[in-house]
């Protein structure tokens, strides 16, 4: 039986072949390539939009802060605590050894002054709020906060002390605007 | 395959130019089923029954939702009370995904007694695994659209989960909610999502029957099908034997739709989405708590993850785990034992699952969650070298002959 004529032939293996072969290559790659680079968008389009993005910053009056309480303020959608820490706090958090802490890290780099100390509540394991800035609330073996999601329980740095979290409650940042003011953002 | 010769002009006219009535006939009435299933069998078919219902009501429902933080809680509690049946469809949709998870792991327990994953179904059981991954992915997202605290709370853990990934974790977290926080991009796109992932669900529920009828259903002796003795027509014997069980799936179902309605549920859930405040207790839904007892398991963030995944992952490499010749747990002594410990292992994994992580609750979690691998990675590889099989019946019509003798 003949070859049907829309059979295309086997040039490849002609005398054109290699030219044919760099040809198929080459435009393969380019739509490949070409593809990739079009998915960008849908992907980008999923990563936070400008109004998002435009950078919120909250304002905090100290003030009414009294020695040894905390207070919880918004900032980008989370919780930001902010606690007055007692001389007592404060001497158990600056005289830690390093080599207690998982994540170690000086307390006096993780505030600008030593009675005041900024945090976003947010636990570094898997996202839920640690409990500690309500006067009942547990706080934790190391007297700072104590997340009941999974356990962890942070210190009065709010430095990771135990539990499944890998890293200290991070610090945003943030300027004193005046004495009893500070800026978030 | 030979076409069929239909009577009816008009169905003889459509089938020449769109095969469909030859397909159906192809794999529902001649479909030749081996004559032993018993009524294990019928789960997957109950599965399909409950895909349509979570499709159907959830269409309706998404006529009446609105995917937006400031109104999806209170657009849930207008289904409830406002919206004309709409406390039924949204019940029948909660607790559908409830009695569509209980048919699926009853489902993959019948496959894993009787070594139905085993060639030449490795690619049916894999199919059978994303099918599982897909319907885990939705029903999480489900579960954030009425926008209470466990939907909130669940979706920050949940999503959290990601951050555990080295270096590039936390623009992922980002990317996954298109801001800083679980908040109304997320709600959206969640929305989005679940309403896209039944449909990919369905497709590859279709993929699934095409490799079964491939390979043709297995059954409670293992043995391959050797000539038409062994089977009979799907329709009407399995058609009728089918539609008895979906009988007493609603029977039952319905009674928790009527009866019970939030029993799978958590109070908490009745309580508006607070960003501020994380409940003292969060649990995930029932279907997930094995899951995420492994992932308490381990003390270590990126461990736990690992080992989440990877409970599903290795899943994907049974049909070589398990090195026995013989499919069928009926004739494995030994392994029958194991069969039943690991089916018991997977229910303290979700009873620790559902509790605080302290006290003797981790250790019970631990050993339990080490079984869990021990049994897939080493005693399954092991039992079929070691394990002396009972003598397998001749055929399948050997086997119920002798049962009946
Ligand atoms: C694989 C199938 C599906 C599963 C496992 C599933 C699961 C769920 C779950 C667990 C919920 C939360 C119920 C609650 O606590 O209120 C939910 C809600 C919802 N689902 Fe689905 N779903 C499925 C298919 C669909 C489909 C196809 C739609 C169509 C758009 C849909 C639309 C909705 C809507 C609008 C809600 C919010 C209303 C509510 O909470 O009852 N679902 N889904
Ligand atoms: S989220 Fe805080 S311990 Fe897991």
């Amino acid at each position: 039986m003949a070859q049907p004529s829309s059979t295309p032939p086997d040039d490849n293996k002609g005398p054109n072949g290699p030219r044919r072969d760099f040809l198929l290559i080459a435009t393969s790659a380019v739509g490949a390539v070409g593809t990739a680079l079009a998915l960008w968008p849908f992907v980008h389009s999923m990563n936070p939009a400008a109004d998002t993005l435009a950078l919120s910053t909250t304002e905090v009056d100290l003030s009414k802060v009294a020695e040894g309480m905390s207070i919880t303020v918004t900032w980008q959608g989370k919780p930001v605590f902010v606690r007055h820490r007692t001389a007592d706090e404060i001497k158990q958090a600056a005289e830690t050894p390093m080599a207690d802490l998982r994540d170690p890290k000086n307390d006096k780099d993780r505030v600008q002054k030593a009675e005041w100390l900024v945090l976003i509540g947010v636990c570094t394991h898997l996202g839920c709020i640690p409990l500690g800035q309500k006067a009942a609330d547990p706080k934790g073996d190391f007297g700072g906060w104590f997340c009941p999601c999974h356990g962890s329980h942070y210190d009065t740095s709010g430095r990771i002390r135990k539990g499944p979290a890998p890293l200290n409650l991070p610090v945003p940042k943030y300027t004193f605007l005046t004495d009893t003011s500070i800026r978030i953002g | 395959m030979s076409a069929p010769a239909f009577d009816n002009k008009i169905i003889k006219w459509i089938d020449e130019r769109l095969p469909l009535f030859t397909m159906l006939e192809h794999s529902t009435t001649s479909y030749p089923t081996p004559k032993n299933l018993n009524y294990w069998w019928n789960f997957g078919s109950l599965a399909l029954f409950a895909l349509v219902i979570m499709i159907l009501t959830g269409i309706f429902l998404a006529m009446s939702y609105t995917p937006h933080v400031s109104m999806a809680f209170d657009s849930v509690e207008r289904i409830m009370r406002d919206v004309n049946y709409g406390w039924l469809l949204r019940y029948l949709h909660m607790n559908g995904a409830s009695f569509f998870f209980i048919c699926v792991y009853i489902h993959i327990f019948r496959g894993m007694y009787y070594g139905s994953y085993k060639a030449p179904r490795e690619i049916l059981w894999w199919l059978g695994l994303l099918i599982l991954l897909a319907m885990m992915a939705t029903a999480f997202l489900g579960y954030v659209l009425p926008w209470g605290q466990m939907s909130f709370w669940g979706a920050t853990v949940i999503t959290n989960l990601f951050s555990a990934v080295p270096v590039v974790g936390d623009f992922i977290v980002t990317w996954l909610w298109g801001g800083f926080a679980v908040d109304n991009p997320t709600l959206n796109r969640f929305f989005s999502l679940h309403y896209l992932l039944p449909f990919v669900i369905f497709a590859l529920v279709a993929l699934h029957l095409i490799a079964l009828h491939t390979s043709k259903s297995s059954n409670p002796s293992g043995i391959e099908i050797k000539g038409p003795q062994d089977t009979i027509a799907f329709h009407p014997y399995y058609t009728i034997k089918d539609l008895y069980g979906v009988g007493v799936f609603l029977l039952v179902f319905l009674g928790f739709v009527f009866y019970a309605p939030n029993f799978f549920g958590e109070p908490d859930n009745y309580i508006p989405a607070n960003p501020m405040v994380t409940p003292t207790h969060i649990v995930p839904e029932w279907y997930f708590l094995p899951f995420y007892a492994i992932l308490r398991a381990i003390p270590d963030k990126l461990g736990g993850v690992i080992a989440m995944f990877g409970a599903i992952i290795v899943l994907f490499a049974l049909p070589w785990l398990d090195s026995s010749k013989v499919k069928s747990g009926r004739f494995r002594p030994v392994f029958k034992w194991f069969f039943w410990l690991f089916l018991v292992d997977c229910v303290v994994l979700g009873w620790v699952g559902g509790k605080p992580a302290e006290g003797h609750y981790i250790p019970i979690g631990q050993a339990a969650t080490a079984w869990y691998f021990l049994h897939l990675v080493v005693v399954l590889p092991l039992l079929g070298r070691l394990e002396k099989p009972l003598a397998l019946p001749a055929s399948i019509s050997a086997s119920v002959l002798k049962e009946k003798a």
